[in-house]
């Protein structure tokens, strides 16, 4: 499909002409400004969306705009499936996130909404960027809004979270950058596509691959480097977290499907053991650390590396439900996740506190708001109807085809994940209703149902109805299966259709037996 | 080649040296504020006089005097910039200096003065050119550094910067008697001739006392001790002008010499160049730290950024020196950026204040000011999408060219450490609470310079097509 309409560049442009206009406003303006830009993004991408392409002759990259002005790398925007969906789940979460900034922002609100406008436009950057080099400056550039919304607005301890964060992305990007550079005069172009189908010397590959490991592993966060993303979400502002949690990490996956395994497919299979060993351990030990959590946030982080870790146990099973699953997982996970930090964030802006312990008995007080909570609970254990259950479904078996083992171990940390959403919500909605603040304590107001109403109503409708999100990108993950082919590791379950029995011959030995 | 052919290609120098000469005697009969107006706008506009007639021969005519002399495109890249940095230098000290009263029409007469050696050092193409270059910017830019020569400081900074100056101007002229002696010429194209058929002792020797001596003028380490000393305590203005033109005329200065005279020796300076870099890189990152005074701190800084343009130079190629001259420009946007910044940053009497504890909470009580700063530090971090981030980007990718990945592995992966204390300075800014406010601004002109270098380098990769033409035709011109 030609698109001579440049929407990309539109939606990116939507939030910069936001940011910009932000500073330069009361603060009532700004919000007002942030929320109509979001929204206006909202729209663009619904229509990005229905005008995608899906028939099965489509050309793998649409909406595609080129302008070489940059000299060594040029203005190359466009989108698959894989993008669409990420860029669907950014525009979707980004009016919540000012929504829910709406009343809890009180201090330099201008700067503020600049920010996540900023923020906004290097996300759907990332997502859309053609060009190797063009990625990598939204990539980075994201630490800039970021480090500004956790130290200004965060918590007690946001300077040294906000230092950590920004120091440890810096150290995990930087030598993709030399990998990328060293990739573009090895195969003399910086069009992502076309790096797509280069033959990297088998040698070179293990280098690049563990250079883009140790950028895309830190945003994943994989164990053992996910340190900063406890102290980043709870230091962060509820929005941030949201959109750390929801849109952030997702970076790392993206990163992953669209550089390491299709550019590198051979050292991708040489690391298979690498990415499963670290997932099989995040997956456990993250869990259990979130089982003793006292604080919410820190517990639905240590969540988060959980759920990540089966995104790339599903990315490195080599096969379609394996990374359909992973790319499921992230956006359910983007979904939930988000609506868990809301979560938080609405009884943490009526009591100021996080700890667990402080509330007890919401159900009797704040009905609404227990029900929500609990549809995002059992979302993020994975209950079937809601999202998280295809894409942890179609992961897990993946990963079974390619080891049985690495599928045992994941599992159990579903089960896990069960236990500390349940004690959790145990905790904080069920029980006595004893403490005299927490009594006090309103229910949902309009506004804060209105941010956490359409989140649970996409939640669900992934969970029934996934084929609208995994139609757009089956043809993509097809390819990039196709692409690693050759080089896939063979799996430990041999799975074989089972012989179906003759039915003439079952009937004759029904009759028999008669 | 007539007389008149020969006058037109040094025209910049020319211009500058009658004009210099002219404003001295003016400063001398015309004392007192308006004659240093007078005299400070006639020197910014003799150097754009001087940028003007690059447009002639002076800016691609080729060799004179005997081959002493080259202008060329590289000269030229290198000079625009040099006017450009000391037409600044020269716009922002009137209201610094007007305070203490020490406005005298001195302080023009000697940044000409050095801009016409730091112009001569970037066009010599033989070590005798190149010394009387070096010494003139050096001599002038002593008195510079002690031109307040009623602060304790600014005195200690010039005697400091004379000696140990002297030092290596003594190092740097034993190197050249040496390669002289070996090769029997002092022309650039002789000794890099006598190098062709393999490295002697003692033209190892000269090589090795050379780059000592000009590591010592960029400020390289080891030969950086005294830049943290003369950058805190010469006045500002005049810090801001060591920082960028000298920078400037120093790195091309070596690059020539590395390129043009002893590019036939291969690896020999090229070991000393890629160890320059990364003690550079390294040492600039890691002393700064815990840097409490902002002008030692850009000190540092600048120690860092000649690391990573030595890394242009390391690669040895055409792309590695284009690199290193993009990096000038982009380093000179973001120097003379941060400098006037600092130059703000003055207590409710109009005392200049240098800590950087007195920054908290400036984006409350200047948001302007402050984010034009931040912009500046993340920049000097080199951070995406800031147009820092182009200059290294630029010449780690001439270093990957070059075979050189491991040096831009290491060299990148350093750069995290000087993220650290750029960081600090805009945490200091945003997350802070305020501290006492700042005078009001009172120079719309020095705002007007803020927003411009902020303006190119938020923008500044549209610029990239022609930078990356203009620096490459800089870089053609030495191979």
């Amino acid at each position: 499909m030609s698109q001579s309409f440049p929407i990309l560049s539109l939606m990116l442009a939507v939030p910069m002409i936001g940011a910009i206009a932000c500073l330069f406003v009361s603060a009532q303006s700004a919000r007002w400004i942030a929320l109509g830009a979001t929204l206006i993004d909202l729209l663009l991408g619904a229509i990005l969306w229905l005008s995608f392409d899906l028939a099965p002759g489509a050309a793998e990259w649409q909406f595609q705009e080129y302008a070489p002005i940059f000299g060594k790398f040029a203005w190359a925007l466009g989108i698959d499936g894989i993008s669409l969906m990420l860029i669907a789940l950014t525009v979707f979460l980004m009016p919540i996130c000012i929504g829910a900034s709406w009343e809890a922002i009180k201090d330099r609100v201008g700067e503020y909404m600049a920010a996540f406008l900023f923020m906004e436009v290097l996300m759907i950057g990332v997502f859309a960027a053609q060009d190797i080099f063009l990625f990598y400056i939204f990539f980075e550039a994201g630490l800039i809004p970021m480090y500004l919304i956790i130290g200004i607005w965060g918590g007690a301890d946001r300077i040294y979270a906000s230092y950590k964060f920004f120091l440890y992305t810096l150290l995990g990007s930087v030598l993709m950058l030399i990998a990328m550079l060293w990739m573009v005069r090895e195969a003399g172009t910086t069009a992502i596509p076309a790096l797509m189908v280069y033959d990297f010397p088998v040698q070179a590959q293990t280098w690049l691959w563990l250079a883009f490991f140790a950028s895309f592993a830190v945003k994943m966060p994989m164990w053992p480097v996910h340190t900063w993303l406890p102290d980043a979400h709870v230091q962060a502002p509820t929005a941030g977290s949201v959109i750390l949690a929801g849109v952030l990490l997702k970076m790392g996956g993206y990163g992953f499907i669209r550089f390491s395994l299709p550019m590198f497919p051979d050292a991708s299979a040489e690391f298979t053991w690498l990415v499963w060993g670290l997932s099989m351990v995040a997956v456990v030990y993250t869990s259990l650390v979130a089982l003793v959590q006292q604080d919410m946030k820190k517990l639905i982080a240590y969540s988060s590396v959980a759920h990540m870790a089966i995104v790339t146990v599903g990315l490195f099973a080599f096969n379609q439900q394996g990374l359909e699953g992973a790319m499921m997982v992230m956006l359910g996970h983007g979904l939930v996740s988000g609506a868990l930090f809301l979560c938080v964030g609405v009884i943490y802006d009526r009591l100021h506190t996080r700890e667990i312990d402080r509330y007890g008995g919401l159900a009797i007080n704040m009905p609404k708001y227990a029900l929500l909570f609990m549809l995002f609970t059992m979302a993020s254990v994975g209950l079937p109807g809601t999202s998280n259950f295809v894409g942890e479904l179609l992961a897990l078996m993946g990963i079974y085809q390619a080891s049985s083992w690495v599928a045992l171990v994941c599992t159990t940390g579903i089960i896990l994940g069960a236990a500390y959403m349940l004690y959790l919500y145990r905790r904080v909605v069920f029980g006595d209703l004893t403490k005299d603040d927490v009594k006090a304590m309103p229910d949902l107001s309009k506004r804060e149902l209105a941010l956490l109403t359409p989140i649970a109503l996409a939640v669900l409708w992934m969970g029934v109805y996934p084929e609208s999100f995994l139609a757009p990108m089956r043809g993509n993950v097809a390819s990039i299966v196709a692409r690693l082919e050759p080089a896939r590791p063979e799996g430990d379950a041999k799975l074989a259709l089972g012989k179906a029995e003759d039915t003439a011959a079952r009937a004759d030995h029904a009759e028999g037996a008669h | 080649m007539t007389l008149w052919d020969t006058l037109l290609r040094i025209a910049p120098e020319l211009i500058l040296a009658i004009g210099a000469t002219d404003l001295l005697l003016v400063a001398a009969f015309r004392p007192g504020a308006a004659g240093y107006r007078f005299i400070s706008w006639s020197a910014v506009a003799l150097l754009g006089l001087a940028a003007l007639s690059l447009l002639g021969p002076a800016g691609n005519g080729g060799a004179i005097f005997g081959g002493q002399f080259i202008a060329d495109p590289f000269a030229t890249f290198a000079k625009l910039l040099i006017y450009f940095a000391s037409a600044i230098a020269i716009i922002i000290a009137g209201r610094h200096f007007e305070r203490d009263g020490q406005l005298r029409g001195e302080y023009p007469v000697l940044i000409l003065l050095s801009a016409i050696g730091m112009s001569i050092m970037v066009s010599a193409a033989d070590f005798l050119m190149l010394y009387i270059g070096l010494e003139l910017q050096s001599l002038a830019a002593y008195v510079l550094a002690s031109f307040a020569r009623k602060d304790g400081r600014s005195a200690e900074a010039g005697l400091k910067y004379f000696v140990l100056g002297a030092l290596a101007s003594g190092i740097l002229l034993y190197g050249m008697s040496l390669l002289y002696g070996f090769s029997g010429t002092t022309s650039f194209a002789g000794v890099a001739e006598a190098m062709g058929d393999g490295l002697s002792a003692g033209e190892m020797f000269g090589l090795v006392f050379v780059l000592a001596g000009l590591a010592f003028k960029i400020s390289a380490v080891p030969f950086h001790m005294w830049t943290p000393d003369v950058y805190e305590g010469a006045p500002t203005p005049v810090t801001a002008f060591f920082a960028s033109a000298p920078k400037v005329a120093a790195l091309a200065l070596t690059t020539r010499v590395v390129i043009s005279a002893m590019g036939p020796s291969g690896s020999a300076w090229q070991q000393i160049i890629i160890f320059m870099a990364l003690a550079s890189i390294v040492l600039g990152a890691v002393a700064a730290i815990n840097q409490p005074n902002i002008k030692r701190l850009l000190a540092y800084s600048s120690i860092n950024n000649v690391g990573f343009a030595l890394i242009g130079l390391a690669a040895g190629t055409a792309e590695g020196v284009a690199a290193l001259m993009s990096y000038l420009f982009i380093y000179i946007m973001m120097t003379v950026g941060s400098f006037v910044c600092v130059l703000q940053m003055k207590d409710k009497d109009g005392n200049p204040v240098e800590t950087i504890a007195s920054l908290a909470g400036l984006s409350r009580s200047r948001p302007g000011l402050a984010a034009a700063f931040a912009i500046f530090m993340f920049s000097l971090a080199g951070i995406p999408p800031l147009f820092g981030f182009w200059a290294k980007f630029l010449v780690f990718d001439a270093a990957v060219g070059a075979g050189l990945t491991p040096l831009a592995a290491i060299g990148i992966a350093a750069s995290v450490i000087g993220a650290f204390y750029y960081l600090k300075i805009i945490k200091t800014i945003y997350f802070d609470a305020p501290a006492e406010g700042f005078a009001p601004a009172r120079s719309a002109i020095d705002y007007g310079i803020i927003t411009a270098c902020a303006a190119v380098i938020v923008f500044g990769y549209l610029l990239n097509p022609w930078l990356g033409q203009a620096s490459a035709a800089a870089a053609a011109s030495l191979f």
